[in-house]
């Protein structure tokens, strides 16, 4: 339905990332493919949002490289949702439109159709509720029609009817053939939407696994442990 | 104006001259703060948004020049406009223009320092929204001081309010000639030095009537415009 | 200095997203925005650019002194020139010196103020084609109504020597004007020094002058202000003073002295210095101001029936 999926993988080479003498991000070699959601999974500070961060090319590592498809990172067809995403001071609608390379008034109908919103299209974006922000933010992130599709953790904030509007979105949209690459520490959600699991601690790579195998039985004692609901420090 | 009119007769009397003089008033702040704006505010959404040597240097700068003395922009601009000086054979000096002219480069300094605080401000909350959308920088600048414009308001009242209150410049570029360059400020100032108290301070009551009926209008544009733009 | 990469290792969290601005592409940079704010952008610019029709075009610029306008004179003389002839006169309003000074630049047409010499030096030195004698008026020395110095009724040497004597506060204009020239000349006469003896600030250790003679380098009316705040005297022009509101308790102490007589003159500038001076419709104000019913309107302005103005353009040496 869409052109082939040319820059994938995304690779991390050794990648690291310091800040004021920490190490946020140490030595991380990572590959992501094409296929079903990948889901970054570990506890808050584990170094989740800042892989999404270095993968869309928002922060540079201090060593190592990302690359896509061995070249640098591109400007175009990769889209993001942050935890708290920005809503222009202007109508839901504009907002999308704001995302699209030229005016397109049926596509933004069309995406605002997409993520349950078309009701509310000429509403201010700033006073839709939590939820509706988020599906906007999805539209919007869809309007830059993405080959690749980072969340970060899209429903942290959100209750149980909203979180499931969400990730009814983000099922369709991994099932249209976009990649999506979710950042949670939701153990729950992880299981829902996951193809494969990679597992961070400490801004490190402790396990990678696809779902089926990592849930039942994951391979390394803090996954374990997280997994039972211990503190992984 | 009639001699010995309190000033209540010349507001509520409708006297053409003081209403000639409270238009020149506005016309000329206005257009200063307008003109200043097209400047100041793509020039501050810049800082905001840039980092290179000197930066630091020009953003103290501009802070520090928010404090003009409007008299020494008066004698700058008139220097500047004379016809003996660079600018004279415009022929403007003593013409609403170049109060026009001085007032602007009064309030500029204000207008940028006040919006690159907003935008620098607006900035930090957008810039990993903007940068993953791929936003152009130029775009950027367009976003910013769109989606700050209630905040920037608020900047430009603060410019308006510098310019419609100061009376060293345009007495000093504008010459309070009557009828022609003589505006609130400089009738107070007239009206002053002939003794006339009670008129000065009358006309000093309707200045300050007319700034806080400007302020209310902005004021009610903003609530009108967040109230629909969320 | 380079900040950029200064800044690098210690917030990395930055580095990479810096947008760079080699080029700064203006053109698009509304493309992207709603129609509205285009209307608003045009609205501005319209308000900046789009002066109103430009002011009568038949005008002149006067340079004058404060005491012509502050008195009012200019208020009923110049609409009735204007009926006559259809020129505007835009008077700005300066001390003497300012006012020569303004036109010196080429900042005016004509300069009408009341200092013989420097009007004279001004035609002199090439500024101004010829200066026409106009009228004059008197300057009175004005002090409260109680008197505390005991000034009233004598004559100017006299009255100047018993302040100094007495120490009683004077308000000087020390502004440049013709007024201040005026004040300093008859101190001169008196034989006084006003700013001495020189008193020694205890902060600063520099001579200034003695504290009952006090410069205030302003306008007549402010002089008259600060003279009716601090029951001063000061040296005024008769036009001034007789439409000036804020007396106080102040009245005149002196007046009809010869040695007070304040002589106008009027300049036009010359063009040749300054080639863009409107020397024809300059004249034409000259000559009305001069001619006999120039001089007729000058004479019937009165305040509380009291003339302010004596023409006198056919007097000689004047």
């Amino acid at each position: 339905m869409r052109a082939p999926i040319t820059d994938l993988p995304l690779a991390f080479e050794d990648a690291s990332l310091r800040a004021r003498g920490v190490e946020i991000v140490s030595n991380l070699d990572l590959k992501i493919v094409s296929g079903a959601p990948t889901v970054l999974l570990g506890p808050n500070g584990s170094g989740k949002s800042t892989l999404l961060r270095l993968a869309m090319g928002l922060i540079r590592p201090t060593s190592g490289r990302v690359t896509w498809g061995g070249r640098a990172i591109p400007d175009e067809r990769l889209a993001m949702v942050f935890q708290r995403p920005v809503m222009l001071r202007r109508s839901a609608a504009a907002n999308v439109a704001y995302a699209l390379e030229r005016r397109d008034e049926q596509r933004v109908r069309a995406l605002l159709d997409r993520v349950g919103l078309a009701a509310l299209a000429q509403r201010p974006a700033r006073r839709l509720s939590g939820g509706e922000q988020q599906r906007l933010a999805l539209a919007r992130a869809l309007a830059r029609d993405p080959e690749i599709l980072f969340l970060d953790e899209p429903t942290a904030s959100l209750d149980p009817a909203a979180t499931k509007a969400v990730e009814d979105i983000v099922q369709a949209v991994a099932a249209s053939g976009v990649k999506i690459v979710m950042a949670t520490h939701d153990i729950g959600q992880a299981r829902r939407l996951a193809g494969d699991v990679v597992f961070l601690a400490r801004g490190r790579l402790i396990e990678r696994a696809g779902a089926a195998q990592f849930f039942p039985s994951p391979a390394t004692s803090e996954a374990a442990a997280f997994l039972r609901g211990d503190l992984v420090i | 104006m009639p001699d010995g009119a309190s000033a209540l007769q010349l507001v509520f009397g409708g006297d053409p001259a003081l209403y000639a003089i409270v238009g020149l008033s506005l016309y000329v702040s206005v257009s200063a703060v307008a003109l200043a704006a097209l400047v100041a505010l793509p020039w501050g959404a810049f800082l905001a948004l840039t980092h290179f040597p000197g930066r630091t240097f020009i953003v103290v700068l501009i802070n520090a020049f928010m404090g003009l003395p409007p008299v020494v922009v008066g004698l700058a601009v008139y220097l500047l406009l004379s016809r003996s000086g660079p600018l004279g054979s415009l022929g403007i000096l003593f013409t609403p223009k170049a109060m026009i002219l001085a007032q602007a480069l009064l309030v500029m300094p204000i207008i940028a320092a006040l919006t690159r605080q907003t935008i620098e401000d607006l900035w930090a909350e957008y810039r990993e929204e903007l940068t993953a959308l791929r936003v152009t920088p130029a775009r950027r600048v367009a976003t910013l001081l769109w989606d700050a414009r209630f905040s920037l308001t608020t900047t430009l009242l603060a410019g308006f309010g510098r310019a419609a209150a100061e009376v060293g410049t345009v007495m000093i570029v504008g010459g309070n000639i009557d009828g022609f360059t003589r505006t609130m400020t400089t009738a107070i100032a007239l009206e002053t030095s002939k003794g006339d108290l009670p008129l000065a301070m009358g006309l000093g009551l309707v200045l300050i009537v007319l700034i806080v009926g400007v302020n209310a209008l902005a004021w009610g544009a903003r609530r009108i415009g967040e109230v629909r733009a969320g | 200095m380079r900040t950029a990469d200064a800044h690098t290792p210690l917030m990395p969290a930055k580095a990479g997203i810096q947008p760079s601005f080699v080029s700064w592409p203006w053109v698009p940079a509304f493309a992207g925005t709603s129609g509205r704010r285009c209307t608003l952008l045009a609205f501005m610019l319209c308000i900046a650019l789009c002066a109103p029709a430009r002011a009568q075009d038949k005008s002149i610029v006067v340079a004058s002194t404060t005491s012509t306008q502050d008195s009012g004179l200019f208020g009923h003389i110049l609409p009735i020139f204007k009926a006559k002839t259809g020129i505007d006169v835009k008077v700005i309003a300066q001390g003497t010196g300012q006012a020569l000074d303004t036109t010196k630049r080429g900042d005016a047409d004509v300069v009408f103020v009341h200092a013989k010499a420097q009007e004279e030096r001004f035609v002199a030195d090439g500024f101004g084609v010829k200066r026409y004698p106009v009228m004059y008026n008197d300057f009175v020395l004005i002090g409260p109504q109680s008197d505390p110095a005991g000034v009233k009724g004598k004559d100017i040497e006299t009255a100047l020597k018993t302040i100094k004597a007495k120490a009683a506060p004077f308000i000087s204009r020390g502004d440049r004007s013709g007024t201040h020239s005026a004040e300093l000349a008859l101190w001169k006469a008196a034989g006084i020094d006003p700013h001495a003896p020189p008193i020694p600030q205890a902060h600063t250790g520099r001579e200034v002058a003695g504290p009952w003679y006090r410069e205030i380098g302003q306008g007549m009316g402010a002089a008259l202000n600060t003279a009716a705040a601090m029951n001063g005297y000061t040296l005024s022009d008769r036009g001034t003073w007789l439409a000036f509101k804020n007396r106080g308790e102040l009245d005149i102490a002196v007046e009809g002295d010869r040695r007070m007589f304040n002589q106008y003159g009027v300049t036009l500038v010359n063009p040749e210095k300054h080639p863009h001076v409107r020397k024809d419709l300059g004249q034409q104000f000259i000559d009305w101001l001069v001619s006999a019913e120039g001089q007729r309107a000058i004479a019937d302005y009165r305040i509380n029936g009291q003339q302010l103005f004596f023409p006198n353009a056919g007097a000689p040496g004047a």
